[in-house]
C-alpha cells in the first residue's frame, strides 16, 4: 500500500530532506547522508528553505495546519530530481500521508508530483542506484531495529540489504520486530503511559541481544527508546543506517 | 494534564488482567503467523485477494443485499431488515411472540452484542442464554466481552474458577477441563428447553442464500438441534458473492483469528430442517442489520465494512496490549473498533472520537487484517473528523502555531538555533505541556539546531 510507482533515477543530482528531527538533533545523521550519497556520486543539493515534512499535524488529526506545511515543502523541493530522505516516516508522509490529505484539494497533482519522486535513503541505494553491496567494512555486532513506518514499503529490506554485505558486520533481529517502539509523534505525548510501556518492552527485547548497537531507518524511534534508557540511567547506543554505511567507508579509508 | 481515557484506564488496569490480554494477544499473533506462512507461500496476496473481493461487496451491497434476500426467501428462509438496534431487537420479540417462546439459547454473535439483545430480551422477561462458553463466562459474571473472538482474555482460570464456584457449578478447580466440563453440564439441559437459537452469521452467500457459521465448540449446534425455530442476525455487510468465494475467506478466517486452519465446526446453512432431518428448527429468520452501517458506507471510511471479525489486529496491536478490550467502552475494541465504533455511532460520533488515537499508527493492524484494511489511514481520517468537528483532544499539542513557523524558512532557522536554550534549563520547569509528557518517563536529546546546516556551508565551501 505504501509502495507508490517511483520515478526512475536518471541524473545523479538529488535532493536532500534532512528532516526537522535530524535538523534538530542529530545532525551527524544529516551529516553521514550528505556523505554516503556524495560517495555514490550524487550531486547533493540541500534547499535551504526546508523545514518540516508536516507529519505531526497529519497525525494530530489538524490536516489544515498540515497542508499549509506540505505546500511549503513541495515550494522548498521544487524541481525534478530525487528527493531523499533519512527517514522512513518522513519518506512515506510525502509519498503516502500527504496523498491521503490533498485527496480533495485543488493543487494535489503538485503533491503527488513530489511524493513520487521522494525516496527512503536505503530504498534510494538499492531500488533507485541498484547497488545492492555496500564498501567497507564495519567490525561490529548489531541489533536492528525496523521502524514501523517503513511498513509497507521496500526500505526495511533495502537497508538489511546494504548492512548484510557490509564486512565484519553482524546484524541480529530484535524479538517481536514487528512491535512499535511506542514512539508514534503526538502519541508519545498524549498516551505517556501505553508508550513508554511499549517502549520498556522493546528495551527488554534489545538489551537481549547484548548487541553493541542498535541501528534504525528511523531517527524517532531511536529518540524514544534512548529517551527511556537515558532516564532509566542505563543508556543504549544507537546508530541510524546510514551512519553505519558512513562510518563503513571511513574504517576503509574509502571516505574521510 | 489531562490524559486520555484508553490511557488513564491502561494505567489502573490490574497487573493480573494486563498480562492475561498481553499473552493471550501474543500467542494468537504467534500462533496465525506461523500458521500462514507454513501453510502459504505468499499469505500477503490472499489477504490482498480478499480484501478486493470484500471491498467489492461493500461498494455493491445494494445488488448484493436484493439478490441475497431473493435466495434466502426460495430456501424457505424469512428475511428482515432492521435499521437501528431498536428495530431488530423488536423484530426477535416479535417473533418470540408470535411462537409464545420465552426461552432462547444463543450462540457467540457480535452483533448481538452491539444491539444490546440480552439485555433488551431480560426486560421482556425472555430468558437468553449464553452458550458459547466465554460468553458463558461472561454472562455469568454480568462482564462484558474484551475481544471479538475472545471474549474472556481479560480473565485468568482463577478468577473463572471462582465465578464458577460462586454460582453453584462445583467447588473451586481452575483446571480448563474441569470448568469446560461443568460448564458443558450446565448447558446440555438448557438446550433442551430452548424454544429459539439465535445465532450470527460469518458470512451470508448472495448466489445461494446460504449463510455460513464457524465455532469451536459445537454449541451453535446443539443451539440448532435442540429449538424450533433459528434466528440469525447478520451485520448487512457479511455478504460474500459466491460459495467459492468461501474456499479463500474460510481458510484465512480461522488462521487469522485462532490460527486454525479450519474452524472445529463449518457449518452451512440453506433454510430450516429439511422433512428427512429428525431434528431442527422448522422456522428460520435472518435479519439483516443497518445499525449505522450505511453511515459508515458513505463517509471516506467504508473499507472498516470489510471486517470478518477475525480479531487479529487486537491481538497483534501493542496498544490493546496495553489497554485491554475495555478501555475501548465498545463492543468492538481494539484497532477495528477504534475505527468502527465511532463510525457506527452516526451523529453521536463525539462520544467515542478519542478511539482513533489510541494508536502510534505502527501500521501492524494493517499488515495482519485477512481483509487487507488500511485501518492506519482510517484512524487518521477519523482524527481529521474529530478536528474538523471542532472536538478536544486531550495532550494532542495544538499545531497552528508550529504550521506557521514551518511555512516559514526564517523563523524556522532562527527557532533551531534559539532551541538550544533547552540543553541549559531544566526541561521540567518549561511551561509546554507536550515536554512535560514526554519528561516524566523519558530523557530529552541535546538540542544540536542548526549543527548540520554550519557544517554543510562549510562543506559546500
Amino acid at each position: 500500500m505504501l509502495k507508490s510507482a517511483r520515478i526512475q533515477v536518471t541524473g545523479k543530482r538529488v535532493q536532500l530532506m534532512a528532516t526537522c528531527l535530524c535538523d534538530a538533533f542529530y545532525d551527524d545523521v544529516a551529516i553521514a547522508t550528505v556523505q554516503v550519497l556524495e560517495y555514490l556520486g550524487c550531486e547533493v543539493v540541500f534547499p535551504d528553505s526546508q523545514t518540516c515534512c508536516g507529519q505531526p499535524a497529519f497525525n494530530g488529526g489538524d490536516w489544515e495546519a498540515s497542508r499549509k506545511v506540505v505546500r511549503h515543502t513541495v515550494r522548498a523541493f521544487e524541481g525534478n530530481d530525487p528527493v531523499i530522505v533519512p527517514s522512513g516516516s518522513c519518506a512515506a508522509m510525502l509519498f503516502h500521508g500527504a496523498q491521503i490529505e490533498f485527496e480533495k484539494e485543488a493543487d494535489k497533482e503538485s503533491v503527488a508530483a513530489l511524493g513520487n519522486r521522494t525516496w527512503e535513503l536505503a530504498d534510494f541505494i538499492v531500488n533507485g542506484l541498484n547497488i545492492k553491496k555496500w564498501d567497507g567494512n564495519f567490525k561490529s555486532t548489531i541489533a536492528f531495529h525496523r521502524s514501523c513506518h517503513t511498513r509497507g514499503s521496500d526500505s526495511v529490506e533495502a537497508s538489511l540489504t546494504l548492512l548484510k554485505s557490509i564486512t565484519g558486520l553482524t546484524i541480529l533481529e530484535i524479538g517481536e520486530p514487528e512491535q512499535c517502539c511506542g514512539f508514534g509523534g503526538t502519541f508519545s505525548v498524549s498516551f505517556p503511559v501505553i508508550s513508554s510501556s511499549m517502549g520498556n518492552l522493546k528495551l527488554d527485547h534489545i538489551r537481549a541481544k547484548n548487541a553493541e548497537l542498535v541501528v534504525s531507518p528511523d531517527m524517532s524511534c531511536m529518540m524514544h527508546l534512548g529517551g527511556l534508557a537515558s532516564r532509566e540511567g542505563k543508556p543504549i547506543k544507537s546508530k541510524h543506517v546510514v551512519q553505519i554505511l558512513r562510518d563503513s567507508l571511513i574504517n576503509a579509508g574509502l571516505i574521510k | 494534564m489531562a490524559l486520555q481515557q484508553i490511557d488513564t484506564f491502561a494505567s489502573r488496569l490490574r497487573p493480573e488482567t494486563q498480562a492475561a490480554v498481553y499473552d493471550g494477544s501474543k500467542k494468537g499473533y504467534e500462533k496465525r503467523t506461523k500458521l500462514l506462512f507454513d501453510d502459504y507461500a505468499q499469505p500477503d496476496e490472499l489477504r490482498k485477494l480478499a480484501g478486493k473481493i470484500k471491498q467489492h461487496v461493500v461498494e455493491n451491497l445494494d445488488t448484493y443485499l436484493p439478490a441475497a434476500e431473493e435466495r434466502l426467501k426460495a430456501n424457505g428462509i424469512h428475511v428482515h431488515w432492521a435499521s437501528t438496534a431498536d428495530t431488530a431487537c423488536n423484530q426477535v420479540l416479535d417473533i418470540m411472540r408470535a411462537r409464545g417462546a420465552t426461552r432462547v439459547v444463543k450462540a457467540k454473535t457480535m452483533v448481538s452484542e452491539e444491539i444490546e439483545l440480552e439485555a433488551f430480551l431480560h426486560k421482556n422477561n425472555i430468558e437468553c442464554l449464553e452458550t458459547d462458553l466465554g460468553e458463558f463466562i461472561v454472562q455469568l459474571d454480568h462482564d462484558k466481552p474484551s475481544h471479538i473472538v475472545k471474549p474472556i482474555i481479560h480473565k485468568n482460570r482463577k478468577e473463572i474458577a471462582e465465578l464458577f464456584e460462586k454460582n453453584g457449578l462445583g467447588t473451586y478447580n481452575d483446571e480448563p477441563e474441569v470448568i469446560t466440563r461443568r460448564a458443558r453440564e450446565f448447558l446440555r439441559k438448557k438446550y433442551l428447553e430452548g424454544d429459539v437459537a439465535i445465532t450470527g452469521a460469518n458470512f451470508v452467500i448472495a448466489e445461494s442464500g446460504r449463510i455460513v457459521l464457524v465455532t469451536n465448540e459445537g454449541n451453535s449446534r446443539f443451539c440448532l438441534a435442540a429449538t424450533s425455530c433459528h434466528i440469525a442476525i447478520v451485520g448487512i455487510e457479511k455478504i460474500l458473492p459466491r460459495d467459492r468465494d468461501l474456499a479463500l475467506f474460510l481458510n484465512l478466517l480461522g488462521r487469522s483469528g485462532t490460527a486454525q486452519e479450519l474452524t472445529v465446526y463449518t457449518e452451512f446453512i440453506s433454510g430450516s430442517k429439511a422433512l428427512t432431518q429428525p431434528d431442527g428448527p422448522q422456522e428460520m429468520h435472518v435479519i439483516f442489520v443497518d445499525n449505522g452501517r450505511t453511515d459508515v458506507l458513505s463517509s471516506d471510511c467504508k473499507e472498516i465494512l470489510r471486517c470478518i471479525r477475525c480479531g487479529a489486529c487486537l491481538n497483534v496491536c501493542p496498544v490493546y496490549r496495553q489497554a485491554s478490550g475495555h478501555s475501548y467502552r465498545s463492543v468492538y475494541p481494539g484497532p477495528v473498533g477504534a475505527v468502527l465504533s465511532p463510525l457506527l455511532l452516526g451523529k453521536n460520533f463525539p462520544q467515542k472520537a478519542d478511539l482513533p488515537k489510541a494508536s502510534s499508527l505502527c501500521g501492524a493492524c494493517n499488515e495482519v487484517c485477512p481483509v487487507d484494511i488500511p485501518i492506519p489511514d482510517l484512524l487518521l481520517r477519523l482524527r481529521a473528523r474529530a478536528k474538523d468537528e471542532g472536538l478536544p483532544s486531550p495532550g494532542t499539542p495544538p499545531m497552528g502555531g508550529w504550521a506557521v513557523m514551518a511555512s516559514q524558512p526564517a523563523a524556522w532557522k532562527a527557532a533551531l538555533v534559539a532551541g538550544k536554550l533547552i540543553n541549559f534549563m531544566p526541561t521540567k520547569l518549561l511551561p509546554v505541556p507536550p515536554l512535560r509528557a514526554w519528561e516524566n518517563t523519558r530523557d530529552l536529546p541535546q538540542w544540536r539546531g542548526g549543527e548540520f546546516r554550519s557544517w554543510l556551508k562549510k562543506h559546500k565551501s
